[in-house]
């Protein structure tokens, strides 16, 4: 087992604290099965894979791939990237990141940067080689707006309703919970590189069957390529049904 | 932020990325800070191919303006990146591209759209990419 990463540092009325879906991910990112398919797909010499977690919160996740990249990717030179759209979890994931990569100097990667952004909106197209995304992926009457005073940084206390607002757009996902998740999944022809994967995480409220299906009918695979999406973890089974998911994507 | 994020970053304008001077953005007003990160010639190695070189440039040349003071002064980059022959011989090479890729933060200022003129600030490192709800 590999050490999680210490975030007693993060402030929690404003950023979520890392619970069962952060853990489903440290597990499934780190098994032997992931690194097998990993090293087959990033083989050591090649290019130095980029890898982005969109809405890292607390950056639990993002620090654990960095900090144990070289156990994880079967090799140390990677680049990570967080991108949230809360500036509070963006000064929590830098320091998640940089205090787990110090604690494990032999095995980090480089952590890049945490930028406050929408989604993957300031990307240049194709770059990414592994994008994690824990979605806000509860089913939710409506989806929940930033509130136009935290879209800058600005001094001064944050108020009890922007706090719950900022809770709030890390777990409601509108319709079926899949809102948002949907537009990372349509904009994955243009942020994955040709040898890109993607690791999503689906509720049973999701309907993950028919979300891979979809992935799987998407025509921007490129010439001759088509969108695999396979389960490669579960957790919490409840009535038959497994409660959370990772879905892996990319392109074969 | 590492300066090396601006090769993987364009103006958040769904109208500025069809256009090539979206990208890089160019750093204004920069402060900038340097880490002390151990040298990884690997990892240099293996970047390269994947660095937008002429974006690099471009960048490098920006940041260092004779209005940031940087201390030991940054040389020009080549026009066209180093093999990795190059890379492995040229010992100061490698450590002024450490330097620049590794080590260089912007820690303070704004990243300007070539097309539009948007300014991104850049606060405690950490760049804003949201845009005003006129420019969604």
């Amino acid at each position: 087992m590999l050490p999680t990463p210490s975030t007693s540092h993060v402030p929690y009325t404003l950023v979520y604290e890392p619970a069962e879906d952060s853990f489903l991910l440290l597990d499934t990112l780190s098994s032997p099965t992931s690194l097998t398919f990993h090293t087959s797909h990033f083989p050591p010499s090649s290019p130095t894979p980029l890898v982005l977690e969109i809405g890292p919160g607390s950056g639990v996740v993002l620090a654990f791939l960095t900090a144990h990249a070289n156990h994880i990717f079967s090799r140390p030179d990677i680049l990570t990237l967080g991108i949230d759209i809360n500036s509070f979890a963006c000064a929590s994931t830098a320091k998640t990141v940089s205090l787990a990569s110090q604690d494990h100097p032999t095995t980090s990667g480089e952590f890049l940067s945490a930028v406050q952004g929408d989604l993957t909106s300031c990307l240049r197209g194709r770059q990414v080689d592994v994008l994690v995304f824990n979605p806000p992926y509860v089913p939710t009457e409506d989806l929940p707006a930033l509130p136009e005073r935290l879209r800058e940084k600005k001094e001064g206390k944050v108020t009890f309703e922007e706090e719950s607002k900022l809770l709030e757009l890390s777990y409601a996902g509108g319709k079926d919970g899949m809102e948002t998740t949907d537009r990372v999944i349509d904009s994955l022809g243009d942020v994955l590189s040709e040898r890109g994967v993607a690791y999503l995480l689906l509720c049973a409220g999701n309907k993950p069957e028919a979300v891979k299906q979809r992935i799987r009918e998407m025509d921007n695979a490129g010439e001759g390529r088509r969108w695999k999406a396979e389960t490669v973890g579960t957790s919490g089974r409840q009535a038959g049904w497994e409660k959370l998911q990772i879905v892996r994507i990319w392109r074969e | 932020m590492k300066l090396l994020t601006l090769n993987f970053l364009t103006c958040a304008v769904k109208t500025c990325k069809s256009s090539s001077d979206s990208f890089p953005l160019h750093p204004k007003d920069a402060e900038l800070a340097s880490d002390d990160v151990e040298v990884n010639p690997e990892l240099l190695v293996n970047l390269l191919p994947r660095l937008d070189w002429k974006a690099l440039k471009t960048t490098s040349a920006e940041v260092f303006l004779p209005s940031c003071i940087y201390p030991l002064g940054f040389p020009q980059l080549p026009d066209s990146p180093p093999t990795i022959e190059q890379l492995q011989s040229d010992d100061k090479l490698l450590k002024d591209l450490h330097s620049l890729l590794m080590e260089t933060n912007l820690m303070e200022g704004k990243l300007v759209c070539g097309v539009c003129g948007h300014e991104y600030a850049v606060r405690e490192g950490i760049p804003n990419f949201l845009l005003p709800s006129h420019l969604v």
